[in-house]
Parts: structure tokens; sequence; C-alpha cells
């Protein structure tokens, strides 16, 4: 069997979350390279969105830190404004989208801007870029995040990218059009929602980790799918190709 | 025309006064106008507040700076290295000093500027419903949309008193050609009472108006242009040089404290007259590796009749 890191099974995992001719609104860090595999591998036809006012039928000839790096901007399909692009994510066009987050809760609300009280922070973090719109108007989101048990609190004490709310039907009831979390995309599991209350359950965990890990690092008692097995691991493939994209391990060492 | 080429220097101080409300770093990533922040901060401004779609490390240069009392934006921090410790530190312990952060999102924030730019009080948006950005918003308001009562986010106007910009190349007129992703720059330059133009080139008027739909807003809105080569360092720009990912991830590391920071102040910026005299220290190999290692021109169009 191949080694790997944490963060090389993250971007396998995130890229299989692509289905094959999708359009996918893509996200910072490491779903920009997800999209890059995904793209080599089973979905060459997916199309990437990014916020920036770029799309892309084509992966980026070199490794991408930000969606701003020149070689995104070389060779893209459309060169535009932010507006633009959320304004097609605000139709339904973008089948899929990713987001990171630093606390998830049991519905799938995200919380990337203040924890602790708002007006007394414990820590200030960057706030949502384009991560709650892309909550808000994807037609179904991916989040990528590290699993500690203080990362999943039983409820985000701010809503920055609205998940499912509390459960059943918020979403709806809020006025938001379509979407909600599908899939949690962690460093120690993959984890879906239930089909009518929206709560977060186990699909997989990672080679390595087990339920009895995934839960004690999990703020509640968290659910387990009735047909949750082990992740699979990357295939050589897939690990080659990553490797290709990123020789220094900047997003996965 | 008149003729608008200024110093970086007398532009910012022509047009940027304490108190102003200044939109920077509207293309995201790239573009972002370094060598004018960097001015705003030797220039001691105070009061200003930012307005910005994300910003990588500039807002979180001028907060630690002194120079901003609110931020008007929807990410602040180090695209590819992480947080930005002087927004955390603004934020969690008050230092330097108290500022008002109003959260956005890059749709609802750019959509603030759109609607400045279109002349109308607000633009309703779906994005963000259930969200606590809009619960705790000062600006943004829940109603019930006119047409079918759906619910949605009604998203004020937002007009910046000035657009700093950072472009590939402009003419002394007051012109600029832009391209790339454009992020909220189109906009920020429409929604603001006027524009400063920072160019890595100043070419003549011939050349711009050789591709009016290159343009990005009409030389009416242009308070300034100033040649500023090299003036989006760390950032990159399109056709001229690369991100200085390393510097990133330098930034990162030296700003951790308090006091890290100022050293890093006052190495980077206050002991740095001008955007020559930072590419002089930032050294000719390190700049030279991130210039642009091929040209790719694009077809040129054809405007004949």
């Amino acid at each position: 069997m191949p080694e790997y890191t944490p963060q090389e099974l993250m971007v396998v995992c995130a890229a299989r979350e692509i289905r094959a001719g999708e359009v996918v609104f893509v996200g910072m860090r490491l779903p920009l390279l997800a999209f890059a595999l995904a793209k080599r591998t089973h979905a060459p036809d997916a199309v990437g969105l990014f916020e920036n006012g770029l799309v892309r039928d084509t992966p980026s000839a070199e490794l991408l830190f930000t969606m701003g790096d020149a070689p995104n901007i070389q060779g893209a399909e459309w060169a535009t404004r932010t507006s633009a692009l959320m304004g097609l994510l605000a139709q339904g066009c973008a089948d899929l989208g990713f987001v990171g987050g630093a606390e998830v809760d049991r519905y799938g609300n995200l919380n990337t801007s203040y924890i602790g009280e708002r007006a007394h922070p414990q820590v200030k973090l960057p706030g949502s870029g384009g991560g709650a719109d892309i909550a808000s108007l994807a037609g179904r989101l991916a989040i990528v995040m590290a699993h500690e048990r203080k990362r999943f609190p039983e409820r985000v004490s701010y809503i920055t990218s609205p998940g499912y709310g509390d459960g059943g039907d918020w979403r709806a009831r809020v006025g938001l059009p379509r979407g909600g979390p599908a899939a949690v995309i962690t460093t120690l599991a993959v984890l879906g929602f239930t089909k009518d209350t929206h709560e977060m359950e186990l699909r997989s965990w990672h080679p390595g980790s087990s339920p009895d890990e995934v839960g004690a690092n999990t703020g509640w008692d968290l659910r387990v799918a009735p047909d949750a097995r082990e992740t699979p691991a990357p295939t050589a493939d897939e690990l080659r190709v990553i490797r290709e994209c990123d020789p220094q391990g900047f997003w996965t060492r | 025309m008149p003729e608008k080429l200024l110093s970086m220097s007398k532009a910012i101080q022509r047009f940027v006064s304490d108190g102003a409300s200044v939109a920077l770093g509207c293309a995201l990533e790239p573009l972002i106008p370094f060598a004018a922040g960097h001015e705003l901060i030797r220039q001691r401004r105070r009061d200003l507040t930012l307005i910005g779609p994300i910003s990588d490390i500039l807002f979180d240069q001028l907060i630690g700076a002194g120079c901003v009392s609110r931020i008007i934006a929807a990410w602040v921090g180090n695209v590819s290295a992480g947080l930005g410790h002087c927004y955390r530190r603004v934020a969690e312990q008050r230092v330097p000093h108290t500022i008002v952060i109003e959260d956005h999102s890059n749709s609802s924030v750019s959509l603030a500027l759109l609607a400045a730019a279109l002349g109308v009080p607000y633009i309703p948006m779906v994005s963000l419903l259930g969200s606590d950005i809009a619960r705790d918003h000062p600006t943004l308001r829940l109603a019930p949309s006119p047409l079918d009562g759906a619910p949605h986010l009604l998203v004020p106007a937002l007009q910046p008193d000035v657009a700093i910009l950072h472009v590939q190349r402009a003419d002394a007129e007051g012109r600029a050609h832009i391209w790339g992703g454009l992020g909220i720059s189109e906009e920020a330059a429409l929604a603001a009472r006027g524009v400063i133009y920072t160019a890595e080139e100043i070419v003549p008027s011939e050349v711009i108006l050789s591709d009016p739909n290159r343009v990005l807003a009409p030389a009416l809105k242009t308070l300034a242009v100033v040649h500023a080569p090299g003036g989006a360092h760390p950032s990159p720009v399109q056709g001229h040089y690369n991100r200085d990912h390393a510097y990133f991830a330098e930034y990162h590391q030296r700003t951790r404290s308090a006091e890290d920071f100022e050293q890093w102040l006052s190495e980077q910026v206050l002991e740095v007259a001008d955007r020559a005299a930072y590419l002089k220290r930032l050294g000719a190999e390190r700049w030279k590796a991130l210039a642009a290692k091929e040209r790719r021109l694009a077809a040129p169009v054809d405007y004949g009749y």
C-alpha cells in the first residue's frame, strides 16, 4: 500500500466529491488542488468557477497557492468580475462548492468569523470571503477542515456560512433556494448528512482511524450511517497526479 | 484632457485624507496596491475605513500601523499562510486601538459597490439568508420581495471616497487597462467618488485608446495616475511578475507579536523612502526570479470600420 499524508487523503476525498462534468465553485487552499486532481483523473470535463472572476475548463499548468495566481489566469476560458461569478452561483449554475471552516456543528453550520463572543472574541478568524455565498447557493457543499473536538461543537457560536440551521427544512424556511452541506472531509473521516433531519453522520473513517476515534473528536453523539465503512485509500494514480501538481508538498505535507 | 500623473506621495497627500473611506485590493489576490498602502502608512493616515473583498495582508498591515478605524470586508488575513496577526490583535485585544468590523461576504460587498455604481439605493440578494453575517450587520436589511413576498436581503449602496487600484498600464490622462480576474475592481471604480490608479507602465494615450473594451472605467472618475512599477509586490501582476509566496510566509512568521510587527513595519515600510527603495531592498535576484518568464500576447482585436 502506498504511503500518503493526511492532506493527500483529504485532497483525494475532496476530488472524489466532484462528479464527471460538474460545474464546481472551487474556493481556496486544498480544493484548488482537489479540482486539479479531479480534472486529471475521473472528471476531465468538470468546469471550475473562481470568485475572483475566472472560469476554467482546463487545470492550471502550475500549482496554485491562490486562485488569483498567474497560471490560473493564463488559459482561463473567461476572466471577468466577481459579481458575474456570484450571479452564476445565485442562479444555480454551480453543482458543487467547496469551503473550509474553523468550526462546524451538528447541522453543518460553519463558523469562520468569531470564536467566542463577537464583541470580545477569543479568536478573530478571517471571515467569510466567498464561503458564505457558496454555502448559501451551491447545489451541494463540501466542507474541508481539520477534525478536532473543539472544531466540532454541537452548535457553532456564530453562523458565517449557513448549513442546515437547526435541521429539517430550515433552509427553505429562511429563504435559501437550494443546497446545503453534502460532505465534510476531515483529517479523520468523511461525514454526510441524514436525508430529512439533515444531521451530520459518519460516512467513512480514514484508514488508521475508527468510528470511536471520530466520535471522540466530535462534540456531540455522532450518528454513524448504516453503510459506514473505511475510506478507500488514495490510488497510486491519484497520488502520482497530486505529487506532479504539488512536487514540493506545499498543500500536502 | 488634463494631465493626472502624480508622484505616489502627492497623490496620497492630495486625495486621501484622514477619515476617508478607501477601497483597496479589489482584484482579490492579484494587483494589490501595496506601494500605495505603504505610502498611507508613511504619511500616518488615521481613521480610515477600508473597503474590500478579501484582503491578502495589506489590510492587516494598515490595521497594525494604526491607520484604520473601520473595516468593511468579506475576509482579512493571509491567503496562503493563514490568519492575519494584526487583525486578530485589534479584534481580540484592541491593539493598537478599537476598530469597527462590518462583516460582509464577497457577494454582499460587491453588490453594495454595484448598487452605488448603478446609482440605486440597494440591490436585493438571496445569499446569506439565515447567516449571522446578515443578523448582525448594521446595514443589510431583511425584507420581503414586493413581487412575491419571498425573503431577501437588501444590500445598501456603498460609496467609497476613493478607490486605489493597481493596473498593468495607464495613460497620463487617467485611463487604465487592466486584465486578469477583475474581482470587484470595476464596481469599486464606478462606485467611488474618485479613483487613484497605480500602474506598472505609463503608456501613450494611443495605446489605451486602441482597446477601449479593456479600459476599466471612464477617466472622468480618475483623480490621479501614479507610475509605480513593482507597486503590487508581493501580489502578482499578470504579464509582469508572479506572486512572491515566500514573502507572505515571512510576513506570517515575522508579525506574530505586536513588537515583531513594529520591527517588520520599520524595516519594510517606515524606513523605506518609496517603491524603488523597497525593490532595491528586496534584492535584484529575488525580484528577477519573480518576473514573468514568457510573454503570452492576446490576439489583437480589430476596431476598424
